[in-house]
């Protein structure tokens, strides 16, 4: 089928989303909401040293504290758990060390935030005040806060036992790419970097959970991306068997990548719950969040690019060094995510990335939104500029000239997926979407408006960059669709919605099989009790997995619906529909069996045959397996004004063509991307978590680190081409990060256009005004950034 | 530590609430945890992001930088009371047809905002819009179609103001 509505009545439509109407109403669930009775609150005690030795914890006066239930250390938790560490490493045979972060701290804190003990109270402000009487004698030992010095001979290591701060190494290629280079005619080099931020969900991370004796059972909510992999490393971690524990994702404010993370509070809260028999629940407040939630983005690149005299590209070699934080949260997937997204656009004859994974005294990094594809186009598309400029072609011509062309559609490049899967690209126009974007921003008339703007002593600037997205990561998303002896539909899932619409997604998709009213469909999504089985939101995966898996599901419980009520009726299947609650002949809408009745027929009748002949229920499950990814493509396009006196920046306009094969939800994609996109001017301009020389967190308020507001959004354009990737049923590919992927790069490009008569070159993000003013006029300054 | 316990009414939606907390408890904790309106979110607890933005008097205010006694004797308004009558009102109607939330979490705040300018400044320039929007933080949407669906309920109100 294509999803295209011609031939749809919800698919590819702007149908209400079936979110909002608790939403807009303040009767929304998320995790702080849940209170059941008798309810205890934790609070977290954290290390204020970004590495130090504990020698000693004294938690006698915070347990003498009134209200305090416990105070419970490493020590205190450990018999009751059959691992003290989280092991959450993705395989890769790069690794250099293990780094599995213990549940709690115990004899080393690595990062500012790390933490140390729980108090359990009964409220939060006396589990705040009896932290604050919990003594723990530390000895500071030498931090690490860089990740490029941290690999530096005689830096000292962030931990005290390592032999290095090597995390892991490894090396992408293919290839003679040193042999090329050789006899390249141009040869440019860049060394580049990009710095840390969060991702700043609205809602923090929170976890409740409550023990129930009736059912024997701990139920468990979180605020995750993930509740099959909580689900099983608490049932790991406590030693009990999968039922004994449910986890449940309730509304969730937003996740953009760390809250796919299993965090040591929720087994910490799980266990204290246990420990205590009674609910305890557990709320991240944004200090918080800044020192315990995971990040991303500090990278340096030492990067370099052959072309021949018309700027084709020959080759790309260079290095790496990603900042990993103080342990192994998720695995090497960031610098190798963003070391294939490096060359991925274009046709790269030849090329090697060798990568260091540094370990420092940090918050560990794990995917945010973009999952390193956002440096990696950012040191590509820097390297293109930085050829235009040096071949005297047009910018959007080099790129041109080496995109992937749509007549090579399926492009098999020479990369390999983190799995070992070769990357092929599936479909797409790489060239005509970038046409689109130069169309759209009207670049061939900006010199004209930049001469004019110069005329009057104001710097205009053009920027523009390509991305290719591997979308939908596999290998499947559990959906399960049943038809309910009362006529309505329920979805389960092993998909978790954190905001992006993901009820809506699959109601759709159902209801499109089903008789086409949303409202009878009630989805299930992110509880381990509903479906057995699921990955959870990553990858922009979810409409593309768990998309396929309903689409197929409901349609095997469409054909069985028709099949029965062709019985019932005495009709032929071909001339029945669904429509609304019931089953029809068309064109004769009075002969008619209810969705109900077809249920109930096939619910079984002891002594009966079931009628039909196909077995018992209206049920299908399915697990679609899509081992290769979907590549989705775009290009944006920046215009600036650069204030060469303050530094400040004005994008006066964003154009952003992109590629996400068929859209489900054109409004629901645009939001995605708009979303997406705001944050990539923040990563582009404002967002830096910011640490000092001693690995202190310096930006731990949102008044410190600043995310976009509406005041900083510019006029955004937003292109489409729909080119269907053969590689699901619904030719869609996912859209949930794609917005903030070249954003940065488009803007940092549009920044150095813009201050050219400075010679300005910019070799990092985000940059504020503070740093362009450095590099406006270093003398002024003092400093060159 | 204060263990001193305040007694008083909180108004909240024209109801009032018989609350009895210390000195120290915000606004929003005791909207949410002794009045149970848990429609009211915090984001940073520190007046940033106006993810528990309500009205107190008509004026939008920060609910985790005011400790609930100072709202004693005061309007609170919350999302929970912007629907009249369980019919969602035209501001609610337009942040969903106008997909001005995703996660649904600032939400509540931005609707409270998007209700104080409303009520003082209908005909609102689309600058002055920008920047009042600006008081609050969204993760998920970009704003555009939040100022998009506060601009459509100004026009559906005073569409049906005129009839």
């Amino acid at each position: 089928m294509t999803a295209t509505p011609a031939t749809t009545r919800l698919v590819g439509r702007d149908v209400p989303r079936v979110e909002d109407a608790a939403l807009i109403r303040g009767r929304g669930r998320f995790v702080d909401d849940i209170a059941p009775p008798g309810l205890l609150h934790a609070a977290f005690l954290r290390s204020p040293h970004a590495h130090a030795a504990i020698a000693r914890i004294d938690a006698e006066a915070a347990r003498a504290l009134p209200g305090v239930h416990a105070v419970f250390t490493l020590a205190d938790l450990a018999p009751y758990l059959t691992d003290t560490r989280l092991v959450v490493a993705l395989p890769s045979p790069a690794y250099r060390q293990e780094l599995h972060r213990p549940v709690l701290a115990q004899t080393e804190v690595v990062h500012v935030g790390e933490a140390v003990a729980v108090v359990v109270a009964e409220s939060r402000h006396l589990a705040e005040d009896a932290a604050a009487l919990v003594e723990v004698e530390y000895d500071p030992l030498p931090p690490v806060a860089d990740c490029v010095a941290a690999l530096e001979a005689g830096a000292p290591t962030a931990h005290r036992d390592a032999s290095s701060n090597l995390a892991a190494e490894l090396v992408l290629e293919y290839g003679a790419v040193d042999a090329v280079f050789a006899t390249a005619p141009h040869r440019f080099a860049e060394r580049l970097s990009v710095h840390r931020g969060g991702s700043h969900s609205i809602e923090c991370r929170g976890v409740v959970a409550r023990p129930d004796p009736l059912e024997d059972r701990l139920t468990v909510w979180s605020s995750t991306q993930t509740p099959h992999t909580a689900h099983r490393l608490l049932c790991d971690l406590l030693g009990l068997e999968e039922r004994a524990i449910r986890v449940i994702t309730p509304d969730v404010g937003g996740g953009f990548g760390p809250k796919l993370i299993f965090y040591p509070e929720e087994v910490v809260v799980a266990l204290a719950a246990r420990l205590l028999g009674r609910p305890v629940k557990w709320i991240e407040d944004r200090s918080e969040h800044f020192v315990a939630t995971t990040q991303e983005r500090d990278q340096s690149w030492d990067v370099e690019l052959a072309t021949d005299n018309e700027g084709r590209i020959l080759g790309l070699r260079g290095t790496l060094v990603h900042d990993h934080g103080a342990w192994t949260a998720r695995g090497v997937n960031i610098p190798q995510g963003a070391v294939s997204a490096m060359p991925l656009a274009y046709v790269v004859p030849t090329f090697r990335m060798a990568m260091k994974v540094a370990v420092t005294n940090k918050v560990p990094t794990t995917p945010v939104r973009g999952a390193g594809q956002p440096q990696g186009v950012f040191a590509m598309e820097r390297l293109l500029d930085k050829a235009a400029r040096g071949l005297g072609i047009d910018r959007a011509e080099i790129r041109r000239r080496n995109l992937v062309p749509g007549e090579r559609m399926p492009y098999a490049t020479p990369l390999k997926t983190r799995g070992g899967m070769q990357v092929v690209l599936d479909s797409g126009d790489y060239p005509r979407c970038q046409s689109m974007a130069l169309e759209g921003a009207d670049w061939a008339g900006f010199p004209e408006r930049q001469r004019a703007a110069r005329a009057q002593g104001r710097y205009l600037g053009i920027g523009i960059a390509n991305y290719v997205e591997g979308t939908g990561r596999g290998p499947f998303e559990h959906v399960s669709v049943r038809i309910e002896p009362s006529g309505r539909i329920v979805v389960a899932t092993g998909a978790a919605a954190m905001g992006q619409s993901t009820h809506t997604m699959l109601a759709q998709l159902v209801a499109e099989q089903l008789g086409g009213d949303m409202s009878r469909v009630q989805v299930i999504a992110g509880d381990t009790a509903a479906a057995p089985m699921g990955i959870g939101g990553s990858n922009s995966r979810q409409a593309v997995l768990a998309g396929s898996s309903a689409h197929v599901a409901a349609t095997r419980v469409r054909e069985k619906v028709l099949h029965v009520a062709a019985t019932m009726l005495e009709a032929a299947e071909g001339d029945l529909e669904i429509e609304g609650d019931a089953v029809q002949v068309k064109g004769v809408p009075e002969m008619k069996v209810t969705l109900a009745a077809v249920a109930r027929a096939v619910a079984g009748t002891p002594g009966f045959a079931i009628p039909g002949g196909r077995g018992p229920g209206l049920g299908a499950s399915e697990e679609v397996v899509i081992d290769a990814m979907a590549y989705a493509n775009g290009t944006a396009v920046a215009e600036v004004e650069v204030d060469a006196e303050t530094g400040g920046v004005t994008i006066n306009n964003l154009v952003f063509a992109h590629d996400c094969g068929n859209a489900l939800h054109p409004r629901i994609v645009d939001g995605q991307l708009m979303g997406g996109i705001a944050h990539g001017i923040g990563n582009a301009l404002f967002e830096h978590m910011r640490y000092d020389e001693e690995a202190q967190p310096t930006s731990t308020t949102l008044a410190d680190y600043l995310l976009v507001t509406a005041t900083e959004m510019p006029p955004v354009r937003i292109l489409h081409m729909h080119s269907p990737t053969p590689l699901n049923p619904l030719g869609i590919k996912g859209v949930g990060e794609a917005g903030v992927i070249p954003v940065p790069a488009a803007i940092a490009s549009a920044i150095e256009d813009a201050l050219s008569p400075f010679g300005v070159r910019i070799a990092q993000v985000p940059l504020s005004p503070v740093d362009l003013l450095a590099l406006i006029d270093p003398q002024a300054s003092g400093s060159a950034a | 530590m204060s263990d001193a316990m305040h007694d008083f009414t909180l108004t909240v939606n024209g109801q009032a609430y018989a609350i009895r907390v210390e000195a120290r408890r915000t606004l929003a904790d005791a909207l949410r945890e002794d009045c149970g309106l848990t429609g009211t979110h915090l984001g940073c607890e520190h007046g940033v992001c106006g993810a528990c933005t309500v009205l107190m008097d008509g004026q939008p205010v920060r609910a985790c930088l005011l400790f609930a006694v100072q709202a004693e004797g005061r309007a609170i308004r919350t999302v929970e009371g912007l629907a009249e009558g369980g019919a969602l009102n035209p501001l609610q109607r337009a942040f969903a047809e106008n997909h001005a939330l995703q996660c649904g979490y600032c939400t509540p705040g931005f609707l409270m905002l998007g209700t104080a300018i409303l009520e003082t400044d209908p005909s609102i320039s689309d600058e002055a819009l920008v920047e009042a929007l600006s008081s609050n933080l969204c993760r998920c949407t970009g704003y555009a179609n939040i100022a998009r669906a506060i601009r459509a309920a100004a026009d559906a109100m005073s569409t049906e103001g005129a009839t």
